[in-house]
């Protein structure tokens, strides 16, 4: 038998209440961070297949064929590649930061329930939001960093537009990832919801959003959709901050206050949903 | 005088008109091992919500560690050990770190968790299991990993939600045998339970609940010895012939309790009775003289068993 006696020193004085508390959210990154690391190989094959993927059929097939028909600098006066990017790269931060708040949020309400672990603990339900949200970002930073390494293979941006094309994207990661966590933190049957939410939410926003050409050539009345998909607004900014699209100043301003709205509201839904599930 | 840990005056919790606690009112001393006895739907796992800070009263005083919960939930939190009724281990992470990042929620370091997570791990005998996901763990195995995730921040206090239920025999022992060697090192420890045995075997003090409030409070031997008679006697004289037989040994012992499928009966020397049954007339299918337990404190208390 082994020994089985423990060194006890006692939590009050082994546990630093207001240092627990202060990086409560980090903590419950990590605990996402070291979930993600059992699927890391996938999420790096992933992270580099689907642009590699992307840009051989949609850049480069269908980009050929629109830069041979309509010359190279045909669409906002820039190749289509570079056009497109901005786009692909709001697509994957936002599929990446919906990995993480969609599947993520059931498993901690209701097939593992370690929110309620986590719960337990000083954690309290903002905590937990906040730390849910930030390994989304990470996942999102990590996915849109491979993209951009491909992009640069591929000549589609330049090293100047790394960066800000990169905060673009983050910020439409961290708009969709607050308003899927909330959404998500509303289920309480898997019930084939995210399906729903794949095929009626994310396929349209994709498609009506400017990803593939500008918003402009749609009919007005499926304009709309675009003005409310956080992948218009990201992709706008990020072909304004890469190659200099021009816009108007107060759309610029609306680009980030409607993302950073949705990013702020989002947080605030999920964080008293998070209480009314966790503290009952 | 040990301190309170946990006093409650008046507690009480409804959801809308339904009143699961209906103001009671109890304390739990330092290295005391309290327990919670009830059949489902008694209000113990409430309670025992309202003692982790994670469900808000509705009326009444609570206080844990001196503090209220309403005002200072997430610090004391910080201060317990919490095993739910069902487990919400982490089933991506393997063992260890499952001990590992429940640590890290506290802040606690690396360098500590390390060595905390060896200790832990021999504590609740999975040192083998270390690197395994918890998936592949028995049930009685989990339940140990919980207990020991638990116990990774040191807590003031230990709570356990019924903790053996679904366990097999031999796993609910080894258990109770990790239990008491807590016990041993002075952790105060609330456990909700409706099995008579664990309570009997593991609280110092317990309180019986049914329908929100508490029916009696004791010590195991305190409540049996004010409650039930030292010997019972069981009798089955078949479905169909109970009934009859209980008629005519009403008068024998204590008092006289109709189950469905058999009879008790309360007295001071169960095979004395045996033999006057069987005087009168009436031969019982199977007969059984025990020890008086709390399953007789509760249905004397209620009218009814503790495990429907």
């Amino acid at each position: 038998m082994n020994s089985t006696k423990m060194t006890w020193q006692g939590a009050a004085q082994i546990v630093d209440i207001k240092k627990a508390i202060f990086w409560g959210p980090w903590y419950v990154a990590e605990q996402r961070l070291r979930n993600m690391s059992k699927w890391l190989v996938s999420l790096i094959s992933f992270g580099l297949g689907n642009p590699i993927l992307f840009l051989f059929a949609i850049g480069l097939g269908v980009g050929s064929l629109v830069d041979a028909n309509a010359g190279g600098k045909a669409i906002d006066g820039v190749g289509y590649l570079a056009f497109l990017a901005p786009a692909l790269l709001a697509g994957a931060a936002i599929q990446a930061a919906m990995d993480e708040t969609s599947f993520p949020t059931l498993q901690g309400f209701l097939w593992e329930k370690n929110f309620f672990a986590m719960n337990a603990t000083h954690l309290t339900p903002n905590s937990i939001v906040i730390g849910v949200l930030i390994a989304s970002l990470i996942r999102a930073a990590l996915t849109t960093l491979l993209y951009e390494i491909v992009l640069i293979l591929f000549s589609a941006i330049t090293w100047a537009s790394v960066l800000p094309l990169f905060v673009s994207a983050m910020l439409a990661a961290g708009a969709f990832g607050a308003a899927m966590l909330a959404t998500a933190s509303k289920v309480v049957d898997d019930d084939g919801f995210f399906a729903i939410v794949g095929r009626f939410v994310i396929a349209p926003m994709m498609l009506f959003s400017g990803t593939y050409f500008p918003i402009a050539s749609l009919p007005i009345y499926l304009q709309p959709i675009g003005w409310i998909s956080p992948v218009w607004h990201a992709t706008n900014l990020g072909r304004v901050l890469s190659y200099g699209l021009p816009i108007e100043p107060w759309l610029f301003a609306i680009h980030i206050g409607y993302l950073l709205s949705m990013f702020v509201g989002g947080s605030l839904i999920a964080g008293r949903i998070f209480a009314k599930r966790l503290d009952s | 005088m040990a301190e309170a840990m946990i006093k409650a005056v008046g507690l009480t919790k409804k959801f809308e008109e339904f009143v699961a606690v209906d103001g009671i009112n109890f304390e739990v001393k330092k290295g005391e091992a309290f327990g919670l006895l009830g059949p489902n739907g008694a209000g113990k796992s409430t309670t025992m919500r309202m003692i982790s800070a994670t469900s808000q009263r509705t009326a009444g005083d609570l206080h844990i560690l001196g503090k209220d919960p309403n005002q200072k939930g997430p610090e004391i939190r910080a201060h317990l050990g919490v095993v739910p009724q069902s487990d919400n281990l982490d089933r991506e992470l393997k063992v260890w770190e499952n001990l590992f990042i429940y640590g890290r929620y506290f802040g606690l370091s690396r360098a500590f968790l390390k060595k905390k997570v060896d200790e832990l791990l021999a504590f609740a005998q999975l040192e083998e299991k270390r690197d395994a996901k918890t998936d592949s763990l028995s049930g009685g195995m989990k339940r140990r990993l919980t207990i020991a995730r638990a116990l990774v921040s040191e807590p003031e206090i230990l709570l356990l939600d019924e903790p053996t239920t679904g366990l097999d025999p031999q796993a609910r022992h080894v258990l109770w045998d990790r239990l008491f060697r807590l016990k041993e090192q002075g952790v105060t420890l609330v456990i909700t339970t409706h099995y008579m045995d664990e309570a009997e075997q593991l609280c110092d003090r317990l309180i019986v609940m049914d329908k929100g409030r508490i029916m009696a409070e004791g010590s195991p031997a305190e409540l049996i010895k004010q409650y039930s008679s030292k010997e019972v006697l069981e009798v089955r004289f078949g479905s169909t012939k109970n009934a009859e037989a209980a008629q005519n040994i009403s008068g024998l012992g204590d008092r006289v309790e109709v189950l469905p499928d058999r009879i008790l009966i309360y007295t001071e020397d169960g095979e004395k009775v045996l033999k006057q049954i069987v005087k009168l007339g009436f031969e019982p299918v199977t007969s059984l003289v025990r020890r008086s337990s709390l399953e007789d404190v509760f249905l004397r208390l209620t009218g009814r068993q503790l495990v429907d």
